[in-house]
Formats: C-alpha cells, sequence, structure tokens
C-alpha cells in the first residue's frame, strides 16, 4: 500500500468527525461512515488516526473496515458504481448487469477505469428490494436496471450530465 | 442461590443459574466436546464466541441445536448430547473444518498437541465427505513467533488473549466469510505491529496456526561444533513445567533431571538463570533503595514507583504504548540478559574462551525471549550476549531427540559458578516471585535487621492485580502487582495521571507469571495447571538452603572479583540497559 501523507486540513476533518461522536470508540462504525462520505476512502492513515483519536488499536479498525463492504481502502473513481448481488437483485439479473458493465468499462470488481471517472464494486443490498436489480452510482439508486441501459448510465456521467461529489482528498 | 433443575443425557441435574450448558454437564462428568470455547478458571479467561458449533446439543422442544458453550440452562431443559442429529451436526462441523485445513498432520509443528487433531480422533473421523475452496494465506515469520494462516481456523482465541486479557491490540479478526481471518492491521507482518512477543496467543491456539519459531536446528549445530564452547542456562518456571512434556503429573518438579538432560544433550556448562535472577535482585533492589532513599531525602525528581523489567514482552508493550512513562521501570536487564552478559565477559575469561566461541543457550518458559536476545542493544560487536533462546517445550523435542529417557534419569545438580541460586531466584517464575524476592534483600539491606519470615504470603495468589504494603522497620513500602498486560495497564494509567500510591510494582506479561508463559507446555485451557506450577516454585524455595538473593556466595564472589558493587560502572555497562519508544513504529 502507498503510504501517504494526510493534509493539516484532512486531519482536522477526521478528528472533528471522530469528537463529533465523542470519540466514543461504540460510535466507530459512524466515525468511518462519515469520513469516507466526507474523504471519499478510508487509507490506513486515516485507519491510524481514528484508532488513535477514539483511544482503540488500529488491527480492530481494519477488522471493521474489511468486513463491510460499503467502505474502501482505496480511491474510488469519480463516479463509483456498486452492483447489489443481494439475493433480490441477484435473482434478477444483477449478474448480466455487472457483466455488461465490466464490457463496457473494461475495468474487473474492484477497479477504477485510467481515467479516473469510473470504479466498479458489487454491494449486499441497499434495502430497496421491490427495485431489483438495483445499481448505485455515487449515492444514486436506479433501480430496475436491464443490462441494456447500462450504456445510457454510463454516457450520462461521461458527458458531464450528471456532476460528481467532492471530496476534500 | 438460584437453582435450576434440568436433564441431561437422561440424568437430573440442579445447578446455579447462569451456568452454561456445557459446564452443567460437566459437574455430571459428561464433557461435550468443544473446540473454539475456552475457559481458565480464576483468571477471568474465557473465550465464547460461539462460532465453531461443535458443542452443539439437542434441546428438547427447540427446533435448532443449541451450541452448549453460550447456552444457559433453563427450568425443565432436557438436554441430549449424544443424539444421533447431535453427533451428526458435530461430525458434519468438524469435517467442514477440516476440509478448509491442511492435512499436512505428520509434519506440522502442533502434532500431538493440536486440539482439532484430537477433536478429529475423538468423534472418529475417518474420511471428508466435503471437498471446496483452500485457504492460501501468506506465512509471517516474526523473531518469535510464526503464523501460518491456512491453520487458522478462526476461533478467535489468540484475539481475545491479545485484546481483553493483553490490551495490546495487535491482532483483529479482519475480512469477510472464506477470506475472514485473524491479522494485525493492514494484514502488516508481526514484527511491524505492536505485538509484544508476550505468545499467549501461541499458548492458546487449538491449532499450528501460531507456533514459535524453531531455534532447536541452531542449537544442535552448535553442539556438533569442536570449535564452541557451549553453555545453557535454564528459567525458573521450566523447572516446574518440563515434566509435563513427559507425563509427569502438573506441578511435578524435575529441576534435578532438568540438569541431566542438559549435561547429556552436551552443554558444556549446564547453568541456572536463577543465579542471574540473584543478581538481579541485587541491582533492582539496590536501585529501588536508592530511588526511595532520594525520595525520602526530598528529591523531587526521583521516578516512583520503580517498576520491574525481567519480562520482554511487558518492556516491548510499554516502548509501544506508554513511552513517555520509559523512564520508570528499573534500567536492570532481564535475568537472561544479565546471564548473558556476565557469562560471555566474566565467565569466558575465567575459562579462557573468546566470546565469539562461546554459545550461549536459555532455555525459557518464554517466546518473547527468543525476541529479547535479539535486540540489538544486547550484543557486542553484532555477537549476541544470549545466541538462542528455547522455550520449555523446544528442550523437550531436543531431549526426545537425543534419546533420552527424560523420567528415568537421575537428578544432577547445576554447575559452578553460574549454577548457584537462592529460593529468591526459584520464585522470579511466578507471579509475585520477583517482587517478593526483592522484597527479602531490599529489607535487610534497608533495615539492617534480618527477616523474621521469608514467606511473604501477602505477595503470593493468581488475582490479576493485588498489593500489599510491608513494613521497612516503621516505613510502609507500598507494592503493586499485575499479571497480564491489561491488568499491567490499569497500574500504568494511574501512573500516568499521578493516582499511583506505590513505592514498587512487579509486573509480568502472562497469566500467572513465566509459569503460564507462551513457551510452556500449552495447558489446553486448564488454569489448574498453572496453579500447580507456581505451588512447585514456592515448595522448591522451601527447600532451599539459602533463600536470600544477597546471600548467594558466587554472588558475592561475582562482586569481588568482577562488578565491585551493584549499581557499579561496570554493573551499568554490562547489567543494566535503557528503553526506546516505540509508538511511531
Amino acid at each position: 500500500m502507498p503510504k501517504i501523507k494526510l493534509s493539516q486540513r484532512t486531519i482536522e476533518t477526521v478528528r472533528n468527525i471522530c469528537a463529533s461522536f465523542d470519540n466514543q470508540e461504540g460510535e466507530l462504525i459512524n466515525v468511518l461512515h462519515e469520513a469516507q462520505h466526507k474523504l471519499g476512502y478510508l487509507p490506513a492513515e486515516v485507519q491510524e488516526l481514528v484508532a488513535k483519536e477514539l483511544n482503540m488499536p488500529v488491527a480492530k479498525v481494519y477488522g471493521v473496515v474489511t468486513f463491510y463492504s460499503f467502505f474502501n481502502m482505496l480511491p474510488q473513481g469519480e463516479f463509483p458504481i456498486s452492483v447489489c448481488m443481494g439475493t433480490a437483485c441477484y435473482v434478477r439479473g444483477a449478474e448480466q448487469i455487472l457483466h455488461e458493465l465490466k464490457r463496457q468499462l473494461n475495468i474487473e470488481v474492484g477497479q477504477t477505469t485510467p481515467d479516473g471517472k469510473f470504479s466498479l464494486n458489487c454491494l449486499r443490498c441497499v434495502g430497496a428490494c421491490g427495485l431489483a436489480p438495483v445499481v448505485m452510482v455515487g449515492e444514486k439508486v436506479y433501480g430496475r436496471v436491464s443490462p441494456q441501459q447500462v450504456r445510457k448510465i454510463i454516457a450520462d456521467y461521461q458527458e458531464g450530465l450528471i456532476k460528481a461529489e467532492k471530496h476534500e482528498m | 442461590m438460584n437453582m435450576i433443575n434440568l436433564t441431561i443425557d437422561n440424568r437430573p441435574i440442579s445447578v446455579e443459574k447462569g451456568t452454561s450448558v456445557l459446564d452443567a454437564a460437566a459437574q455430571i462428568g459428561i464433557k461435550i466436546p468443544s473446540l473454539c470455547y475456552m475457559k481458565l478458571e480464576d483468571l477471568n479467561i474465557e473465550n465464547k464466541p460461539g462460532g465453531c458449533r461443535v458443542c452443539v446439543v439437542e434441546v428438547e422442544g427447540r427446533r435448532n441445536l443449541a451450541p452448549a458453550c453460550c447456552t444457559e440452562v433453563a427450568e425443565g431443559m432436557v438436554i441430549k448430547t449424544h443424539s444421533m442429529r447431535a453427533i451428526h451436526a458435530r461430525r458434519t462441523v468438524v469435517e467442514l473444518i477440516l476440509s478448509d485445513h491442511p492435512t499436512d498432520c505428520l509434519k506440522c509443528a502442533k502434532a500431538g498437541n493440536c486440539d482439532l487433531q484430537s477433536l478429529a480422533q475423538h468423534l472418529g473421523i475417518r474420511e471428508i465427505h466435503y471437498q471446496g475452496e483452500q485457504s492460501t494465506f501468506r506465512e509471517d515469520t516474526s523473531p518469535a513467533i510464526i503464523r501460518e494462516l491456512d491453520k487458522c481456523i478462526r476461533c478467535r482465541r489468540c484475539e481475545m488473549m491479545c485484546n481483553q486479557i493483553q490490551s495490546v491490540g495487535a491482532l483483529s479478526a479482519i475480512n469477510r466469510g472464506f477470506n475472514a481471518v485473524v491479522s494485525p492491521a493492514f494484514e502488516m507482518n508481526l514484527d511491524h505491529s505492536v505485538c509484544t512477543y508476550c505468545g499467549q496467543c501461541v499458548a492458546v491456539c487449538p491449532t499450528g496456526a501460531l507456533t514459535e519459531v524453531d531455534h532447536t536446528g541452531a542449537v544442535i549445530r552448535a553442539l556438533s561444533d569442536p570449535t564452541k564452547t557451549v553453555i545453557v542456562q535454564t528459567a525458573p518456571a521450566v523447572r516446574a513445567a518440563l515434566g509435563e512434556e513427559f507425563g509427569n503429573d502438573p506441578g511435578t518438579l524435575v529441576t534435578g533431571k532438568l540438569a541431566a538432560a542438559l549435561r547429556r544433550l552436551g552443554f558444556d556448562y549446564v547453568f541456572d538463570t536463577d543465579f542471574a535472577a540473584d543478581l538481579t535482585i541485587l541491582e533492582e533492589g539496590t536501585e529501588l533503595l536508592n530511588r526511595l532513599t532520594a525520595y525520602l531525602g526530598g528529591d523531587q525528581n526521583v521516578k516512583l514507583p520503580m517498576l520491574t523489567s525481567c519480562c520482554p514482552a511487558w518492556v516491548k508493550f510499554f516502548e509501544h504504548q506508554f513511552p513517555e512513562l520509559k523512564d520508570i521501570p528499573s534500567s536492570a536487564r532481564s535475568p537472561q540478559q544479565m546471564f548473558g552478559s556476565i557469562a560471555k565477559s566474566y565467565f569466558a575469561d575465567k575459562i579462557g574462551v573468546n566470546r565469539k566461541d562461546l554459545i550461549v543457550v536459555s532455555i525459557m518458559p518464554c517466546v518473547a525471549k527468543k525476541y529479547e536476545c535479539s535486540r540489538e542493544e544486547f550484543s557486542v560487536n553484532g555477537n549476541p550476549d544470549v545466541d538462542f533462546a528455547l522455550t520449555t517445550r523446544e528442550l523437550a523435542q531436543l531431549i526426545n531427540l537425543a534419546n533420552i529417557d527424560f523420567t528415568s534419569l537421575p537428578d544432577e545438580d547445576f554447575d559452578n559458578p553460574l549454577g548457584e541460586s537462592t529460593g529468591a531466584g526459584v520464585i522470579f517464575g511466578t507471579t509475585g516471585g520477583v517482587i517478593e524476592a526483592a522484597v527479602r534483600t531490599a529489607y535487610e539491606v534497608f533495615t539492617g535487621k534480618q527477616l523474621e519470615r521469608l514467606d511473604f504470603t501477602e505477595l503470593r495468589g493468581m488475582e490479576g492485580l493485588r498489593h500489599a504494603t510491608i513494613d521497612f522497620n516503621g516505613l510502609p513500602i507500598h507494592i503493586g502487582i499485575a499479571h497480564g498486560l491489561g491488568n499491567a495497564r490499569k497500574l500504568l494509567e494511574d501512573i500516568k495521571d499521578g493516582k499511583s500510591q506505590f513505592h514498587a510494582i512487579e509486573i509480568m506479561s502472562c497469566p500467572g507469571g513465566c509459569i503460564g508463559g507462551g513457551g510452556q507446555p500449552y495447558h489446553h485451557g486448564n488454569a489448574e495447571i498453572l496453579k500447580k506450577r507456581q505451588m512447585a516454585l514456592y515448595r522448591e524455595d522451601q527447600g532451599k538452603a539459602i533463600r536470600k538473593s544477597h546471600e548467594n556466595p558466587y554472588i558475592t564472589k561475582l562482586y569481588e572479583e568482577f562488578l565491585g558493587k551493584p549499581m557499579s560502572e561496570k554493573s551499568h555497562h554490562l547489567l543494566h540497559t535503557q528503553y526506546f519508544d516505540r509508538s511511531k513504529n
């Protein structure tokens, strides 16, 4: 893993997030959630800082980050795409959607396109099983997606019709 | 007392409310097999993740089988521990675990001591009906511990020891599903983590996933090299446990056979770390008295309480976690390192051997001692003071290799001059022992009076945190004792907050002290074994003619001939050390 040096601003951001949860060890998941929302991903250095602020072993923080597929340790594309592979989405064809996304973006799951625009991941259930199969781009949820729609979704982002959220890092 | 009535395997039983089905069954001699579960009675150590499901039993009226370890008894419960369904489920679980386990039992370091292997035997598993993916984790080698994670069964006993008991936090369960495993943060190697090498993870690992680095080969090579003089020292706790490896009851003292076995292995001199323990008392005891005298004289800068520094895992712990307190522990090296230093100076000169032709081997109840002897400050021009540290288990392996029938050996004595020791040196191996030994000497030196009694029972026991006040002729000396690093942490927090009332604190990393060290014969979750080892050391102390370190005639001679006096410049150079801030790396 490449070592990075956190900027003073990032350090402050993480410290403030921890403080907003009273530096409670039990709030770890909320802290990580917020940190990823603000920073885009959770590099080792951020996890170390969180561990220090919450006064807990960094191994435990890493344990939680690696347990939940929601958390990322690598920078995501400008538009992170997640395909739900939960039971409902799976039986309604999520695998074909994923296959189509891989083909169109020419990347594998866990990778980012060379231009840094898109990254591709799988997740388990976003709680929208009625809309299965579900694809998320950033925080936007697309329901009842068909393989044919994939090209259109990608194009909307590629052509700048939808703007990315700005991260601090 | 609130009692619950239930039936287990057609036998009625009445047990206290809150008892687990597993413990209730054990009370009437029904031993339900378990794997991830582990409990060390009276030490507050329990691992109960309910993860492996080996202990499942049938409970009448329940749809699912219940894990006996984490199911509480209930009034009127009817339990079958060996119904067809329970046996079938148990075997299925074990077969599934085995289906992702390397089948290299014949050459596994844990063979014969593996809980998974015993369980498979116990259940009569002759075939594994499942075939699936195999884990392919990389192996991680450190100066003391090897992690072979393909053998990990995710019982999380190591994680429990590392976090709940030791509060080290080097290990955590990481990842999910098939990729789940126990690891340091970012899957870094153990030697880059905050691991102290206490070895308690090794002590409780049910399989060969965690083992000590094997130095037996290097020792055999040294022993067969005619150009080398090879000497050996053996730690106090080893004599109280080695016998277990050869079928002796726990608590059997094998001091004499141990000396005999080492001589037959071919060591040129068979010495005793207890000698160096006596030396430690002189140095550390003097340091304590110096600090106390300065404190009583009104010196505001003096550091009190003074903490013991015999335990290398404890040293590494405070270097990582409390670097701001690194001036508080005694600067005295551990007995292992004092021995090495004296052996390669004083003794090497005495027998006219160059230090590089003198090999010092130590037999330790500990895996952290392997790390300690590899620390740079304990070497001279790249030549370590102690060349190899073997665990009690490794010594048993060597004895077997050398075709020695251990139990039929005669009792022999250690060699002189570094083999003579007192009862004070012996009790270094148990929690409370180092400070008791120190009190015996410090009292007499400080007050100039003879002690009327030598057994300080107020310092003994198995409680994780203990304290006592000893009257030094009108001056009350407050003493704290902690074993288990989690307990030590509490005392350190108090010191940091300026709340500590103690003058001296003894800390040992392992529950029970060195008798429960990570290099000892496996206790398989039986805390009685640790208590019996502890009693054995007190027995040996009691039987010794000399029981105070400062009365050891060879120690007196060492100071006369070589060191001058405790805390002399020569002592500082050879017997003391400094500590490092490791919080940044």
